[in-house]
């Protein structure tokens, strides 16, 4: 290994053990709180797959983030709690089957169309869950009752408690990284990689793209599934904005903020992200005006210039100023 | 259903359609020629709706406010333009469309202090407050048609400006061909400006019309972009012509689709499901023809 | 792919056409590319000759006309459809993975022979057979020394021997090389013209070129393009000495001594 790659892997095992001994020092709000970045880091990655690695920008992922949570909504029976073991699997199955069924329609689509659709499909399923009666309408639909990991006498965790749900988040963290990590070395990685660099050229090469493609949009969808319904878990209520374009909107920028193409640079991005969004709701007013309310207009011009300043994100910000210690140490050897 | 239902509903999808037309052209003509996706392009038209029922009740007279409404448009789009939509020439849509997606929250938030986020309404101004007899029985709101009307005299300005004046001339040869007009000694940068602003009063111009008829409310801007991405998406990318075909179709689709009764298999598809009638089309034009009716072929 | 029998053509096309709106960019050309054979399309610039290569790998679609492999009709497949039927074709603007190391490029090149890349467990370097197929397409292009290299780092005349290996790496039967030297150095075309003898012994080849010494060197079969046309199609020696060609696109001596 490299001394960068072995620094790095040391990095990565610190951050995990901290990460891991958080719930013994931190007290419930920052547990939740982190374990909502992580959640959320989740989400993130699965973007990245279509976002730095395909080359896809999809501007509709979170509607596969809403729909599992939506599908453990609704698969819980009132006053009851769902099971678990069968829960989950159907969220992500849900999950993947949208993104199966979006993803035959918007991968035919190149460039500004790919954009477009994405939105305009996540929108049609938004629209669904907030106009009509299926589910909740706006309102959204209350999880009386946490899923219960029963199978027969063996439950090995309870997602009543907080602490239980963080580890639950924080293995899948680990999980989605390891699966990633292991997707991107294998030939569908190395050819999704090429997609991404020259999609002609691997056409003329023999390789049928489309299906390619679609694969990945639904691996994506069903990591993505992954986080909603742990989101789901862990707020106790789903609402339509968790298939709204806010969110989708805001996982992108997690992903360039913290630097797409790479594996970590989602998860960096998306604690900045959810640092910033809980720093500008804390804001007091101010010449009248309630600038807590109003956080949007910060988070907006927030993104506005890091679009124009930080277009490597914040690891293109550190790989550089690595680059360039080194090229100067290299002038003065 | 009776003819009179349906020549009523038939009006009301033109109209409609030709609204959306004046919209999403000005998205598909600064895409077309300065190659700039620009999402916040729906908040202008809640910027144009708040704006005439802000100056209608400062100034007391919507005719005031129009030409007002207007001018404040293209002063923010050449503003816009100069400060940072200009940062956004050859960079890739990925970072167009998150720093104009800024934007939108900016906009929406200086919208909820300026003016709240209540919703609001205008009245039709009087002298347009009228009905007109079309059949015997039969009336249709005038100020309806005046929308139309104003909508295809727009249309036919940007024709003639586009097909017939030395500026039109000059943004054709700009889309095809940027260096080359450059190196003619044509300002591209003040061409770029002029397109840009046009494009966004084109989108605030058709909100002020629209206040008096639909509610102006918050999320009117998001909502109306979506459409005009369904009318890019199956008129074609930078399309005028496009946008127009597209435009008129969703429009009818869409309105009858809210007022026809269907059911197949007990299944209670229409009216029910008529919000999702424009993104089907849109699937169905996807799986025939994905670069759109009028859009070029990658 | 088997081998045809012998009467039939590697690949032939039967009055393709193609237009662009109102102009006829090629315009009914047969012609036959045999096995073990190098078929040389020369004609000046604008003859169509790209677009005549570009209908035959599935670039493109043809407006009339058939295209045949075997004998089999492939008018209008995709390009990746031809592809793994065995058709292989190397670009005239270098086509290649810049971002990919040398070895990378080839090695994905050698991965599309696989009968799927659906495999999303082992890493993909794990492969020796595709790897092996890579190694070799790379040092029969002349790279074995640039193999970790980033393509985006390796000279014009080296990103041609790229694109060369690419196309070697598919195992093809039909080459399609739409002006191989390009940009070339003396010394670079020197290697390239020898490979290209010895890849004639095995695969039907399809040449466009403008370097008339190495035409001359490898072609077996000579087809003269002007204008989206065939002007004349022949051995060697009956396209130089032909007064029609000569006054369309050879011209004097000069050229051909060029």
């Amino acid at each position: 290994m490299t001394v960068s790659a072995r620094a790095h892997a040391v990095v990565l095992a610190l951050a995990l053990l901290a990460l891991l001994a958080l719930p013994v020092f931190a007290e419930k709000f920052y547990v939740q709180f982190a374990a909502k970045i992580i959640i959320m880091a989740i989400l993130a990655m699965s973007l990245d797959l279509l976002l730095g690695y395909t080359g896809l920008v999809s501007f509709g992922h979170a509607a596969f983030y809403g729909v599992a949570g939506y599908t453990l909504a609704m698969a819980t029976p009132q006053y009851q709690a769902a099971n678990f073991w069968t829960s989950f699997p159907l969220a992500i199955g849900v999950s993947a089957l949208a993104a199966l069924a979006i993803g035959f329609f918007v991968v035919r689509t190149q460039g500004i169309y790919f954009i477009m659709v994405t939105l305009a499909f996540a929108q049609m399923l938004f629209f669904l869950f907030y106009d009509t009666k299926i589910a909740g309408g706006n309102d959204g639909i209350y999880i009386d009752a946490r899923p219960v990991a029963k199978l027969g006498e063996w439950q090995p965790f309870n997602l009543d408690n907080f602490a239980h749900v963080y580890f639950l988040a924080l293995f899948f963290l680990v999980a989605v990284y390891l699966l990633l990590r292991m997707l991107l070395r294998s030939p569908f990685g190395r050819v999704i990689a090429g997609i991404r660099v020259n999609e002609q050229r691997m056409r003329s090469l023999g390789f049928p793209t489309f299906r390619y493609k679609l694969a990945c949009f639904v691996i994506a969808g069903a990591i993505a599934g992954i986080a909603g319904y742990l989101s789901a878990v862990q707020f106790g209520v789903v609402n339509p904005e968790m298939l709204g374009w806010h969110l989708s909107a805001a996982v992108m920028m997690m992903v360039i903020l913290g630097g797409m193409g790479t594996l970590t640079g989602p998860v960096i991005g998306a604690a900045v992200w959810m640092l910033l969004e809980l720093g500008f709701q804390s804001l007091p007013a101010a010449a009248g005006i309630d600038l807590g309310k109003h956080w949007h207009l910060f988070m907006g011009g927030f993104i506005v210039l890091a679009t124009l300043w930080l277009p490597q994100g914040l690891i293109g910000l550190v790989t550089g100023a690595f680059k360039g210690k080194a090229a100067a140490l290299k002038d003065e050897a | 259903m009776d003819f009179h239902t349906f020549l009523i509903q038939l009006l009301n999808g033109v109209q409609y359609g030709l609204l959306l037309f004046l919209v999403s052209s000005g998205l598909t003509l600064v895409f077309g020629i300065m190659g700039i996706i620009n999402v916040a392009h729906g908040s202008f038209y809640m910027i144009g709706a708040y704006l005439a029922w802000s100056l209608t009740g400062q100034l007391g007279n919507f005719w005031i406010a129009l030409p007002a409404g207007i001018a404040l448009a293209v002063i923010i789009g050449l503003a816009l333009e100069l400060t940072l939509i200009r940062k956004l020439y050859e960079r890739n849509h990925l970072y167009q469309v998150l720093l104009t997606y800024g934007l939108i929250l900016v906009f929406e938030e200086l919208r909820s202090i300026l003016w709240g986020d209540d919703v609001r309404g205008i009245n039709i101004p009087p002298l347009l407050d009228t009905s007109i007899a079309l059949t015997e029985t039969m009336t249709y709101p005038v100020y309806r048609l005046w929308i139309s009307a104003v909508c295809v005299a727009v249309a036919g300005l940007m024709y003639w400006v586009i097909q017939h004046t030395r500026l039109g001339m000059m943004i054709r040869a700009g889309s095809a061909n940027r260096e080359m007009v450059q190196s003619l000694g044509i300002n591209i940068q003040l061409l770029y400006r002029v397109v840009f602003a046009a494009g966004i009063t084109l989108a605030a111009l058709a909100g002020m019309i629209a206040a008096p008829v639909s509610t102006v409310f918050p999320g009117m801007g998001n909502q109306i972009l979506i459409i005009c991405f369904v009318v890019v998406v199956i008129g074609g990318m930078g399309s005028v012509k496009g946008a127009l075909v597209a435009s008129l179709l969703i429009g009818l689709v869409d309105t009858f689709g809210k007022v026809l009764h269907l059911e197949i298999g007990g299944l209670k598809l229409l009216p029910e499901l008529s919000s999702m009638t424009v993104y089907l089309l849109m699937a169905a034009i996807l799986l025939w023809r994905p670069e759109g009716i009028f859009g070029a072929k990658p | 792919m088997d081998e045809p029998p012998p009467d039939v053509p590697a690949l032939c096309t039967r009055g393709l056409t193609r237009h662009f709106g109102g102009l006829a960019a090629v315009r009914e050309v047969s012609l036959e590319c045999r096995m073990r054979e190098v078929h040389a399309v020369i004609g000046p610039n604008g003859a169509g000759k790209t677009t005549l290569i570009n209908m035959l790998s599935g670039d493109l679609a043809p407006s009339g006309g058939a295209v045949l492999l075997n004998g089999q009709d492939i008018t209008g497949l995709d390009a990746h459809r031809i592809s793994r039927l065995g058709v292989a074709r190397s670009y005239q603007k270098t086509n290649v993975f810049l971002p990919f190391t040398v070895f990378e490029n080839c090695r994905l090149a050698a991965q599309s022979r696989l009968k799927s890349s659906m495999r999303f467990f082992r890493p993909a370097l794990a492969n020796r057979a595709v790897n092996d197929a890579a190694g070799r397409a790379l040092a029969a292009a002349g790279l074995e020394g640039r193999a970790g290299t980033p393509v985006a780092a390796l000279s014009h005349g080296e990103q041609r021997q790229v694109e060369i290996a690419m196309t070697l790496a598919t195992a093809p039967s039909v080459l399609l090389l739409d002006e191989p030297l390009a940009g070339m150095g003396a010394e670079e075309s020197q290697r390239i013209v020898e490979l290209l003898q010895r890849l004639a012994a095995q695969h039907a080849i399809l040449l466009v070129e403008h370097d008339m010494d190495a035409v001359f060197a490898v072609a077996d079969v000579l087809t003269v393009m002007v204008n989206g046309s065939i002007l004349e199609s022949g051995t060697p020696e009956q396209i130089r000495s032909s007064r029609a060609v000569q006054e369309a696109y050879l011209g004097t001596e000069e050229v051909l001594h060029e």
